[in-house]
Parts: structure tokens; sequence; C-alpha cells
């Protein structure tokens, strides 16, 4: 966004002092300027893409400030900006999903946003998700999605084996019998593929009974995460679901079953709102997808709430220009904009209430609004996991640990022992 | 008259000079300064700088993060519990069962990594071997033989690994080959035994011509005589090479026997890109398990991940010094010296 036009001349050195100046100065400007902020941005779909061009029109309206936004794999932000940050570098603002997991790192913006009150008043269910805890009460950023983690289906091949899609209220069972016949029958590879990640797992599991925290408000793994646990287990045991997602990689590799689910091997995948705008391009008119409401257990048939937000970050040099990019990216027409060109679920209340014009197909279309309608269902607790700063302590090894049972390294009570004796292990390590 | 090019090169050979004598007068005064003897430091000091600053400095913090506690990154922030994460790491009912431990990860990449750096090493210095035995004889397209066997040397362990993905994955093209032929297609990045069995593979694949390079050399320098006056008492081939070659070579055997264990105990970037460790932890290393505890777990566990590093870095000292010492053993019986 940012070329320098100034023309080359031969580098000529004419004193020492110079050299020392002229080395100092490179290397300030390597790492921001006055007036110049760097977002770090990952993308799940065209977010990187959208924030440059409303950075462009910010910075017609502010001259005197400069955004970079550096476009990074979502790897780097889950492992890099974190030691960074620690490190005392990084970017000055960054899009992050481990809300509460970083908050000691971000940089309150209340001094530097126009109207605190429009920014309570529109994001304060989602500002505490960003807050080291319930007597904080500052900004810090603001939410660029709302997610809720839900299944996909492909309608063609029910309609090909003639099997009814399961109503609204159907259990997990009920879902894995219909997607095993439809399998079946139309000789697909598999029923149902979770992606490998701990916090898709965790809505089935809050379903199935799982109150994921005791009486004092540590994490737990009782008989519903147990419940689930075994469910998904023996799906994959069996065959209903894709042994490779979960056991064919290591640790806690994140894997998604996308590319199953786009192919045709799979019936049902569950994965989360953020897919819709990649179902629509990659699988277009290849077959019918759906999103249906989450599946119910004994206690619940509720999705994990999530998403990614744009934080301000303690370090940058420049909080001032960092918070008014911030409350202009928040204010109502750009936000608007923004949702509309990303497709993504609005965390502003008020854009929210007036609806965004969406211009996609109607099954992305109807997709969104399937996943917009189970925001109420969703259980207090996975609101709860959601925004507790230590939820990666669970997440990670369920990825990790199922998979190494899935994969028959383990077996499923050693693997949730261990999943709860790390979590213990890494909580204690945090608290250290 | 002379050419162009022999012009240039007499105009290159006084501008050499020149700086060569415009340096004269300056080293003579920091020459005078420090004394001769010191003079050895001023060249070496830039090295020193270096060594000191990104291989020194970073073992020094290493051991400090090894005896501290926390998830914080700073030293000044980081609580000393003294031998508590070695007591972690070693904290096992049964050594043997990497299960019975509390970081069972731990173990199971050590176990690992024992078994891939004895089956790695040695396939490979045996094929390195074979490999620069023959390209060592007159065969056609030599020259074209050692690039094909160099060539993956060059590539980055990234683009070996994202290569062999692509071979080996459930739609790669091996499967579509034994679809091909009429054959089901096989997990092979998903089944324990042959992600294990590919690691090995991919691994010789990407690394044998750099150590087949070395052993060419030492074959190369054997001199022609020694195999001449074998031929002449009539010595079998057999003979020749266990007789001449193999002890000639040992020397250069040694280098790429320590070179290559010191790689495999360390191998990390194109496994963790071809396998990601799985399927369960079956091709998870150590490099991986410390890079996992100190940079990919939400919370990092900076102390643990050092203190296995140091364990890491002990045993590949123990390793090095038992093999130098055993090398040093045969040398000395195949020369009779060193009772």
């Amino acid at each position: 966004m940012h070329t320098s036009t100034r023309p080359f001349t031969p580098f000529r050195v004419t004193s020492f002092p110079r050299l020392v100046a002229a080395a100092i100065i490179a290397l300030a400007s390597g790492v921001a300027g006055a007036g110049e902020i760097r977002v770090a941005c990952y993308s799940d779909g065209n977010e990187c893409e959208v924030t440059q061009d409303l950075a462009k029109r910010f910075e017609a309206q502010n001259a005197d400030v400069k955004v970079i936004v550096d476009k990074v794999p979502y790897k780097a932000i889950l492992e890099q900006l974190p030691v960074q940050l620690a490190a005392g570098e990084g970017p000055d603002i960054a899009r992050v999903t481990d809300l509460g997991g970083l908050a000691k790192y971000y940089l309150d913006i209340t001094p530097y946003v126009k109207d605190p009150k429009y920014w309570e008043a529109n994001f304060g269910q989602t500002l505490k998700w960003l807050r080291a805890d319930p007597a904080d009460k500052g900004i810090y950023g603001m939410m660029t999605q709302l997610t809720v983690t839900g299944p996909y289906v492909n309608k063609t091949l029910f309609e090909q084996a003639k099997i009814p899609l399961p109503g609204p209220k159907a259990t997990w069972d009920e879902w894995a019998d219909a997607a095993r016949k439809v399998a079946k029958a139309t000789q697909t590879p598999y029923a149902i593929a979770f992606d490998r990640s701990g916090h898709r797992f965790m809505g089935p599991a809050i379903s199935a009974g799982a109150k994921v925290f005791d009486a004092k408000g540590n994490l737990v793994i009782d008989d519903g995460y147990k419940a689930m646990a075994k469910r998904f287990y023996d799906w994959n045991r069996d065959g209903t679901s894709p042994k490779d997602i979960w056991g064919g990689v290591g640790g806690n590799t994140y894997k998604d079953a996308f590319e199953e689910f786009a192919n045709g091997r799979v019936v049902m995948y569950l994965s989360g709102s953020w897919q819709i705008r990649r179902m629509d391009t990659q699988i277009g008119k290849n077959f019918d997808w759906i999103a249906v409401p989450n599946p119910c257990g004994p206690a619940a048939c509720t999705g994990i709430p999530g998403g990614a937000a744009f934080v301000a970050l303690k370090r940058t040099k420049n909080p001032r220009d960092a918070g008014r990019f911030l409350d202009y990216l928040a204010s109502e027409p750009v936000y608007t904009e923004y949702m509309a060109r990303t497709e993504n679920i609005p965390a502003h209340a008020g854009v929210a209430k007036k609806g965004v014009d969406y211009k996609i197909s109607t099954a992305a279309k109807a997709a969104l609004d399937t996943f917009v309608a189970e925001v109420p269902k969703l259980a207090p607790v996975a609101y709860d996991i959601q925004g507790y700063k230590y939820n990666r302590a669970i997440f990670n090894p369920t990825a990790a640990r199922l998979g190494q049972a899935i994969a028959g390294e383990m077996s499923l009570d050693d693997a949730v022992k261990r999943i709860g004796s790390d979590m213990d292990e890494q909580v204690k390590a945090a608290q250290k | 008259m002379s050419t162009p090019r022999a012009a240039a090169a007499g105009f290159a050979a006084s501008a050499f000079k020149g700086a060569l004598d415009a340096l004269d007068v300056p080293m003579r005064a920091v020459q005078r300064v420090l004394g001769v003897p010191r003079i050895a430091w001023m060249f070496v000091a830039p090295n020193l700088v270096i060594l000191g600053l990104f291989t020194f400095l970073p073992i020094v913090i290493d051991f400090y993060f090894a005896f501290t506690g926390g998830v914080q990154l700073y030293p000044s922030q980081r609580p000393f519990v003294g031998a508590e994460n070695f007591a972690v790491l070693f904290d096992c009912t049964d050594y043997l069962d990497p299960s019975s431990c509390n970081k069972d990860l731990f173990w199971r990449s050590i176990f690992n990594t024992a078994k891939f750096a004895a089956l790695q090493v040695v396939l490979m210095v045996t094929f390195a071997l074979v490999t620069a035995l023959v390209l060592n004889r007159k065969i056609i397209a030599r020259g074209f033989w050692r690039g094909v066997f160099f060539y993956p040397v060059l590539l980055s362990p990234v683009v070996v690994a994202l290569i062999w993905k692509w071979v080996l994955q459930r739609e790669g093209i091996l499967n579509a080959a034994l679809v091909g032929v009429g054959a089901s297609p096989v997990e092979w990045l998903t089944q324990a035994n042959w992600a294990f069995f590919w690691c090995i593979f991919v691994s010789i694949w990407a690394h044998m011509g750099f150590y087949m390079l070395i052993l060419l050399a030492g074959l190369q320098a054997i001199p022609a005589d020694l195999y001449e006056a074998a031929e002449m008492d009539s010595a079998s081939p057999w003979r020749r090479f266990s007789r001449i070659t193999l002890p000639l070579l040992m020397p250069n055997l040694v280098v790429v026997l320590v070179l290559g264990l010191i790689r495999a105990v360390q191998i990390f970037d194109e496994i963790f890109v071809l396998t990601g460790g799985g399927p369960g932890s079956a091709t998870t290393f150590i490099v991986q398990f410390i890079y996992t505890t100190g940079f990919a777990e939400a919370i990092r566990q900076y102390g643990l991940a050092a203190a296995a590093s140091l364990v890491l870095a002990l045993s590949l000292l123990f390793l090095t010094l038992m093999q130098l010492k055993l090398s040093k053993r045969s040398t000395a019986s195949r020369t009779g010296r060193g009772e």
C-alpha cells in the first residue's frame, strides 16, 4: 500500500556519523514510524483485503496516519504472536482468536475513541471476552466477526439416498444414524467429520452434558465430556468418521475437514459459520449444501460462540492512532460494510438489529440465517468457556489426546485421564 | 599486444595490491598497539562475537530457563524452581513404558528419535557408501548421476516435505498409480508404521547426497596404485574393499556417521511438515516435543522445553564423544598404535 516514490540515488557515504544516522533511521523505519500502525491480519476469507481497502479510506481521511496491513497465516497468530508480545515486540493491532488468553497484552483504547458509550452499547456482550477479569471495564478492540460452530450437510446425498433430514431437535445419535444410512446408500466413504479442534468438540460435549467448570470455576472433565468423547472415539473406530482427520496428525495440530466435505467424501461436517464463504466459492453448484441447527444431547443443543477480534496492543508506539483506526472500523457504516463484504455475523448490536445486506448466494444466505438463529440457543457455559482465558488448556489436550486414542496409541480411558492431567498442569503453569 | 581480458586481470591484480598496501599502514599501527601475540584475537573477534551472541548466550539462557518456571518470557520474571522441570520430565514408573511417565510425550519422542536415528543413520550411510562406490567408477553420464543424487540436498526441507506429501497423501500420485494398476490405495501417512517408514525414506532421500559427496571425496583420495598392487596380487573385489577401501575411508565414514547421527537426532522440519508428528505421536521426535512445549501450546512452558533441550544436548554430546572414542580406537588398532 505504501511504496516509496523517491527516485533512486546512488549511495554515497560522506562521513561516518552520517552513516550511523542513516543506519538508525533505516532500523527505526523497519519497526514503525511516527503515525504508522501495523496490523497483523489473518484471513478466513477476504477479511484482510477488506481491511486494507478500509485502511486506505481511513488514511484519506487522516493524512497523518499510515496503516500497513500485514497478512499473516493463522498459525503465526496462534504461535508467533504470543511469543512476540511476551518479548515486548509485535504489531500495533492484531486480529486474534485467543481472546482472553492474550488479554494482558491489550491496550485500553478508551481514551482514544470518540464515544466509549457507543462501544459499550454496541459491543458490550463481547467486550468482556477481551478483558482480563470481570472488574476490568476497558475497551481493547472489537470483534470482527461473531462465529458459531455448527454442522453442514450434503443435502444432495440425502436426496439421492431418499432419506429425510433429521428435524431441528434431532440428537447427535439420530444424525449419526441418518448420516450413516446416507453414506451407505450413496457409497460415500464417511458419515460425519469434525474439524480437528478442541473448540469444535466442545459444543457436542456441552450438549452431552459437559459442565466444563466445577463449583470453584476450575476446568473439569466430567461424565458429559466423557460421554461425547466415547461417542466420537467410537465413530472414528467404526468408520463413521474419517480416522485420518483426528488420528492422522500429531499434537494439537489444527486440521479442518473441509476438503473431505467439499469432495463429497463425508455426509455431515461439523465446523462453523466462518466456512460459509469457502462453501459458497469452492463447492458452488457441485452439490447442495446446507447448514443445520446443532444436534441435541441430553443437556443442550449447542455450539460454541467465538470469533476473531481486532485488538490494540500495549507495545504500540502510536496508541492514539491505533485507537483511532479501531474506532473507525467500529463505526456503524464501516462495520456494516465490513460485515457485508466479509460475509460474517456482526458482533455490533446495532448492525445486527438493522440486518446486513449480504451480496451472497441463496445457499450462503440460508446458512448464515441458520447460524444466526443458533446464537440465542447457545448454552451459557458455551459463552463461559469461550471467555475463559485458559480455554486452550482444555481445547488443545482434547485434540492431542483424543487424536492419540483414535490413532490407536492409547485407550480412550487413558486419553481422557491425560486430557485432565494436561489441563491441570497447563493451568498450574500459567498461574505460577 | 595484450588482450582486453589480460588487461582487466592486470588491473584487478594491481588494484588488489593497492588495497593490500593501503591496509599495511593501519595493520602495522594495530600490531604496535596490541603486540604480535594478541593480533590473532583481532582476527577471530568478529566470529567470537557472533558465536557468543547467537550460540553461547542462548546456551546460557537455556540453562537459566531450564531451572526456572512459569510462562513468562523475561528471565527476571521467572521464578527459580531448581530441578523441578527435570523431575517432571523424568517422573516415570517404568522408563521403558512411556505411558507410565508424567510427560509421556517426551518419552515417546525420545524412543521415536532413538529408533529413527538408529535406522536412518545405518541405512543412509549404507546407501551413501554404495552410491559413492558406484559413482566412483567409470560409468556412463557419471556427472549427471552425481548431480541427480546431490540435487535433493539443495532443496529446502519444507519443499522436500511438500513434494513427498503430494506424493503420499491419500489422493496423492502414489495412490493414483496404485489405483491405476488395480491395487487398493494405502493410507501412507496415517498408519503409524507406514508414516515412520516414509519419514526415514524421505529423510534419506533428502540428505544422502551430501554424505555421498563426503564419501566420494574420500574414495577419490585413495591412491590408485594400492588397487593396482592388490590386483597384481590377485586380491578379490571384496578383499580390496575390506582391506583397502574401508580402512582408508574410515575417517570419512566417521565424519559421515557423526554428522548423520547429529542430524537424525535433530530431525524436525521436514517431518513436522510431512506428518505433523502423527498419526498420534508415531512420528513425534524430540525437537518437535521441545518446539510444541515451548511455542505451540497455548500455555507455553519454556522451562520444560529448555530442560528437554538440555537433555537432548547432553545426549548428543555423549553420542558424539562415544563415537569419536570408538573411531580413535579403531584407527589405533588398524595402525597398530595407541597401546
